[in-house]
């Protein structure tokens, strides 16, 4: 075995990730540790100033449901989300963390955030729950309030540690493994509880781009199933494993439509001007109720569109110059026109540049002026995300005082944000069935999971009992690619030809290849079968497999390694589930071609699965579909 | 390429205790070639163009240069962090159009690492089984009372 230093480290709450969540729940775990004498841990595989999804920075921050203005209660903010979702949603979450948000926004405010302001010092909405920001530096410095939070509460954070597992005792989560990227050494977290909360996953499905863009996702690379794997592989029911989120982008780079849409008011329409969303209205009949709810889900608005790509109607267009256009003739003469024209260009440039900056690279390299011509959007690929418009992630306990008697028996088991894994909390892109949290919810659902872990630890204030054996053996399989690279690395002249092993990189492209083509993938128009997702598993198994085989020559590529596996058990967990669900709910996202309608009367209801580690035996659950607001 | 380091202006941060880019890419891509002492991107492919490089090295050598598999050449945006604000600079292909330079600010009213995480506002209830979280219920209300959607102006 490669020779490695094993350092081992103690604490009462053991937080993995590094990004909103994870410093939303470092924050907030910090204060109530602090008052209880608990230590509070962190661990990121990269840099906290610049992890997680928010790294670049972001332009928006798309849930503040501003419930002091009295214009918006709870019920809203739950009716826009089950609608979007298409009914499947977990009102319970939904309304825990929109109840808690705009807390959160004011302390990033008190940070030093800069969010816009208008004349009289009001917040500028982009939409009714979204706030505009300058938001270059949101992830350094919401960082530096978590890092300073740990350090008043004598916690302590590792970066540079990637956490492969978790650790088991029976049904209870008692840490996490992981190896550090920079140096040899293995680290052993032993915790009381544990939260999972590091990110979705990109790049399962096989991205547009395959050249030197395969980099540009639009959710980024380095989100690669981390969560996914590790309440899976720790035993937890997880959820909305078919919701997967494709978001409707300026094409290519992936650029924000957000602003364009919403502050601008401009329309998307197809080369000829059409308004697919006009023009292709007569489909909503198709999935009533939710086809005509406004805003319309964003799947719907995927869907509309896909349909004039399919009818040979394409480029679409974002009508950007028509909307600057229309914004500068409200002006009250020609020089007012000007200034708002210079403000207007600044606030379009300002949008990609805060997050996604190779837009503005792409649009420098078009000549694109935005007030001079439209330019093009495009769907991207399938992401796992249960922050935004998708839902996949573990089952988590809500809240009791959100419960009604139908659902307290089915959505409450005694800690908020908690798993069906004692111990074992998760928040973010973790958690599923609580869509539209994004940056600001995902921050607080981390703060609220993580007081409600320490709940949990002051209830079971026991010390974390290790399975030794289990712990050497977990350290032999992590290591085992780089040991596995020593010893054929001799039988051919090119160490990326080897018939004895598969480096990181090509089972992640087989990984992709079979997404892609059986799961209905970019090349498949995000269409599928039952018979092509039973191939697509039979596929999955033998590189499953292959695991066994993975190679890798440095610290960097053992990463590499894990993370592809990661993203192997999402693909595996999603395959199933769209196998289990016999409908289509969600055109725009995917649609099964053998169950083209959807089915309210049978599948108004929650798809969920669990893994067994021992047996590799899945199980399918259907859960039923309460709202607390109805 | 995404991200790409000017070997004369890259000094493999021989004065600082770490190299820059190599300790904030959150994609683990920068490294050192120690034998140079000049860091490069090891895996463009995985390139997210984050700019979290360009925006830390302190000799500003590193810049990124669009994807090719669907960029045309000759653009290029350049970004100037400071503790306060970013400037950007934009430059077309086409040299007729005329660059833009952006200014934005980056914090507000609170200066680097001063971002105090407590006690912004009283905690209503300090009872560890009660839903209120840190900073509650008066942190939930906004200083300037209510304000009513429909009047704030979307521009």
């Amino acid at each position: 075995m490669a020779d490695f230093e094993t350092v081992v480290v103690e604490t009462d709450l053991l937080i993995c990730g590094g990004g909103m969540a994870a410093c939303g729940a470092a924050v907030e775990a910090s204060y109530w540790a602090k008052k209880h004498g608990l230590k509070v841990t962190m661990v990121d595989k990269a840099a906290l100033d610049r992890s997680g999804a928010v790294a670049m920075g972001l332009s928006a921050i798309n849930q503040y449901v501003d419930l002091n203005s009295g214009n918006n209660t709870l019920k809203d903010y739950c009716d826009y989300v089950r609608n979007d979702l298409m009914g499947i949603t977990r009102e319970d979450l939904v309304a825990s963390i929109a109840r808690h948000v705009d807390n959160t926004v004011h302390t990033f405010e008190k940070w030093g955030l800069p969010i816009w302001k208008d004349e009289e010092g009001n917040y500028v909405h982009e939409g009714r729950w979204q706030l505009m920001i300058n938001g270059e530096s949101y992830k350094v410095i919401v960082a530096e309030a978590a890092k300073n939070a740990l350090a008043e509460a004598g916690g302590e954070y590792f970066e540079r540690v990637f956490i492969t597992h978790p650790l088991m005792d029976g049904n209870k989560c008692v840490g996490a493994i992981g190896f550090s990227v920079r140096e040899n050494k293995l680290y052993i977290f032993k915790s009381k509880a544990t939260m999972g909360a590091m990110g979705g996953a990109v790049h399962v499905f096989k991205p547009r781009s395959t050249g030197e863009g395969f980099g540009r996702s639009w959710y980024p690379p380095f989100n690669s199933g981390a969560s996914a794997f590790f309440t899976l592989y720790a035993g937890a029911e997880m959820t909305c494993q078919e919701v997967r989120f494709i978001p409707v982008r300026f094409k290519d780079a992936y650029g924000p439509v957000g602003a364009w849409f919403l502050l601008f008011k401009s329309v998307a329409t197809n080369a000829y001007g059409g308004n697919y969303m006009q023009e292709n209205a007569y489909e909503l009949d198709k999935w009533e109720p939710y086809g005509k709810v406004k805003p319309r889900p964003a799947n719907i608005r995927n869907w509309l569109m896909m349909l004039d790509v399919a009818d040979g109607k394409g480029p679409i267009y974002m009508q950007t110059a028509d909307a600057i256009q229309r914004i500068a003739e409200g002006a009250e003469d020609e020089r007012a026109a000007k200034k708002m024209l210079k403000e207007l260009e600044a606030e379009a440039w300002e949008d990609f540049l805060d997050m996604t900056i190779s837009q503005a690279i792409l649009w420098a390299a078009t000549n694109v002026e935005p007030e001079k011509k439209p330019s093009e959007i495009m769907a991207c690929d399938p992401y796992f995300i249960g922050s935004h418009s998708g839902a996949s992630g573990a089952w988590v306990s809500g809240p009791e005082d959100l419960q009604t008697p139908e659902t307290k028996d089915e959505y409450f088991w005694g800690y908020t944000g908690m798993t069906t894994v004692d111990g074992l909390f998760a928040a973010g892109d973790a958690s599923g069935a609580s869509s539209h949290k994004f940056s600001s919810g995902s921050f607080t659902e981390g703060r609220i999971a993580a007081k409600s872990a320490i709940n949990f630890i002051l209830d079971h204030n026991e010390a974390p009992v290790m399975d030794d054996a289990q712990v050497e053996s977990l350290k032999a399989e992590i290591l085992k690619p780089l040991d596995t690279f020593q010893e054929f690395k001799g039988a051919t002249t090119d160490p990326e030809v080897n018939p004895n092993y598969i480096r990181p990189k090509q089972f992640m492209y087989r990984l992709q290849k079979i997404m892609d083509e059986y799961a209905g993938g970019v090349s498949s128009q995000f269409t599928t079968n039952d018979k092509l997702l039973e191939k697509g598993l039979e596929l999955l198994a033998m590189l499953k497999e292959d695991q066994a085989n993975i190679a890798a020559n440095d610290l960097h590529e053992l990463m590499r390694g894990w993370e592809a596996v990661h993203r192997m058990y999402q693909a595996e967990a999603h395959v199933r589930s769209i196998l289990f669900r016999e409908e289509t709910r969600w055109p725009g996202y995917y649609f099964r071609a053998d169950k083209p309608s959807m089915d309210n009367e049978n599948w108004l209801a929650f798809c969920n699965c669990k893994y067994d580690r021992n047996t590799g035996e899945w199980e399918m659950i259907k859960r039923p579909v309460k709202y607390i607001t109805q | 390429m995404p991200s790409y380091v000017i070997p004369d202006k890259c000094d493999g941060c021989k004065a600082l205790d770490k190299t820059a880019c190599q300790y904030i890419c959150p994609n683990d891509l920068m490294v050192l070639n120690k034998d140079l002492m000049k860091a490069y991107n090891q895996d463009p492919q995985m390139c997210w163009e984050c700019y979290s490089c360009v925006k830390i090295c302190p000799n500003q050598a590193i810049e990124v240069r669009g994807y090719q598999d669907f960029v045309p050449m000759g653009a290029s945006v350049t970004a100037m962090r400071s503790s306060e604000d970013i400037m950007w600079t934009v430059q077309f292909r086409d040299r007729e159009i005329r660059p833009k330079r952006f200014k934005f600010p980056i914090r507000r009213g609170v200066s680097e690492g001063q971002a105090q995480p407590f006690d912004h506002w009283p905690t209503g209830d300090e009872d560890i089984k009660s839903e209120t979280l840190m900073g509650e219920p008066a942190g939930l209300n906004t200083e300037r009372g209510p304000v009513k959607f429909d009047k704030v102006p979307t521009l």
